[in-house]
């Protein structure tokens, strides 16, 4: 079998700090991946670098298409890969201002990314959209609303509906839950499980909270300065860390 | 189903100033299909490592223990993903709950198992009144019952035990002795800790002693 993602051999620096070293990992189709850390680990230059946004200095990285096998991500023409990151991948934000366009209404949001694939059909756009905000637990009455006048939990579940809209394979998360509630938190973590459960998603989740990873991944990998220092199943990781750094990380926590 | 040879577990604190705890040496231990083996040994003898490490949870400092043909002391994440799914399930005395899912989605996987699972739960006495609510807030008992039924709604064949029985009333925990027999009928191979002697003596084939 071949991997749905496969980062080999990928660094990245910027100047003379090196942000992400010789850094390899494979993802499997439906699987979600955690990728912990302190910040400035090297976490989001790493999914930066796997997600297509950013070029890494050296190494490689392959991606399992849907009909022509495996593609090198960055040999690809600047048009394929944005067709790529806007049909069968998506990218959520740790804030939804960066993934969320907030002058237009909740359903241009989620439309927008349908329109981008050739779809015309008005009623068929909205009817999706309106599909999609439920799903992601929001009142289709806000539909023609802005994200300008949402809650924070809110906007990020809009952004991750403009996200799952294309039924992507593959969706790359950066702190999704960081910057919310903790009640509000513990709400878009379920969600976020049960769809990609339910859609059989691939995920690469960066993050710093271990409950969430232990909740969301099934596998983990641990970064520091730039390097992974340590990668396992989840449980495996926080229940029997092995690295010194992965130990301090899982004792200075509240049961993860 | 499983060959353990050899296998040792040493924790090293790398924050505590590299200190070893060595706490399983050199275990060989055998369980073939219909045989249930209890682990006895006075506490931090090793049992719920031992068990942990058959799960995959623990890594193996170094020996083999090949579970389902699969040594996991050396299988990758993917092969235990495998394992798990369809070889080895583990009941530990606590359920680690999932926030806003009901009782019943979480003791039936796919909406197919809900009426297995609803009859899980009536035979495990877990009032229907709870079963729409996620176990959170239930007593130790009942969320241990939820997990014992999550773990027998599709019995695999090798089962891991870690005190299965701990919170249970003497009703419940008859419950739980004829479910692990009739898995050891259909051939099951079980491993596991009972502290309740009544239990032990009930189900296990043979008594394997840790030191």
């Amino acid at each position: 079998m071949t991997p749905l993602l496969a980062a080999d051999g990928l660094h990245k620096g910027f100047g003379a700090r090196m942000a992400v070293r010789d850094v390899s990992f494979e993802l499997w189709p439906g699987e979600v991946l955690a990728v912990v850390g302190e910040s400035g680990s090297g976490k989001t230059t790493l999914l930066n670098c796997v997600a297509g946004r950013l070029p890494p200095d050296a190494g490689r990285v392959a991606y399992l298409t849907r009909h022509e096998g495996q593609r090198d991500v960055y040999r690809m023409s600047e048009a394929q890969r944005r067709l790529l990151a806007r049909t069968d991948w998506g990218y959520v934000h740790q804030s939804p201002e960066q993934g969320l366009r907030m002058d237009v209404s909740a359903g241009a949001n989620v439309g927008e990314r349908l329109m981008a694939l050739g779809a015309r059909h008005y009623g068929r756009i909205r009817g999706e959209a309106e599909e999609w905000l439920a799903r992601v637990e929001m009142d289709a009455a806000r539909i023609d609303d802005t994200p300008a006048v949402f809650s924070g939990g809110m906007r990020q579940r809009l952004q991750i509906a403009r996200n799952l809209v294309t039924r992507p394979r593959l969706v790359f998360m950066d702190e999704p839950t960081s910057g919310l509630d903790v009640s509000v938190q513990a709400r878009l973590l379920d969600l976020l499980r049960a769809l990609t459960r339910e859609l059989q998603l691939a995920a690469v989740v960066v993050t710093h909270d271990l409950a969430a990873a232990r909740l969301l991944a099934h596998r983990m990998l641990v970064m520091k300065d730039g390097c992974i220092v340590e990668q396992g199943l989840t449980d495996q990781v926080l229940d029997d860390p092995q690295h010194p750094y992965t130990q301090l990380l899982v004792s200075s926590v509240l049961q993860p | 189903m499983i060959r353990v040879r050899g296998l040792s577990k040493t924790f090293v604190l790398h924050n505590q100033g590299g200190v070893e705890l060595p706490v399983l040496s050199a275990v060989d231990l055998d369980v073939e299909p219909g045989e249930c083996v209890a682990l006895h040994g006075v506490s931090g003898a090793g049992k719920s490592t031992l068990l942990k490490c058959l799960y995959g949870n623990y890594h193996v400092t170094s020996g083999s223990a090949v579970v389902g043909g699969v040594d996991v002391a050396r299988a990758t994440s993917q092969e235990m993903i495998a394992l798990r799914r369809d070889v080895v399930s583990y009941v530990s005395q606590f359920l680690r709950v999932i926030p806003r899912v009901p009782a019943l989605d979480i003791v039936a996987e796919r909406p197919e198992q809900r009426r297995d699972a609803e009859q899980l739960l009536l035979r495990l006495r877990v009032p229907m009144r709870l079963w729409s609510v996620p176990p959170a807030t239930f007593s130790g008992g009942e969320q241990q019952r939820v997990n014992i039924a999550r773990s027998f709604i599709r019995p695999r064949p090798v089962i891991l035990l870690d005190e299965p029985t701990a919170s249970l009333d003497a009703d419940n925990r008859l419950t739980v002795m004829g479910l692990i027999k009739e898995a050891l009928d259909a051939g099951a191979a079980i491993v596991g800790i009972f502290h309740d002697l009544k239990v032990r003596n009930a189900v296990a084939t043979r008594v394997h002693e840790l030191h």
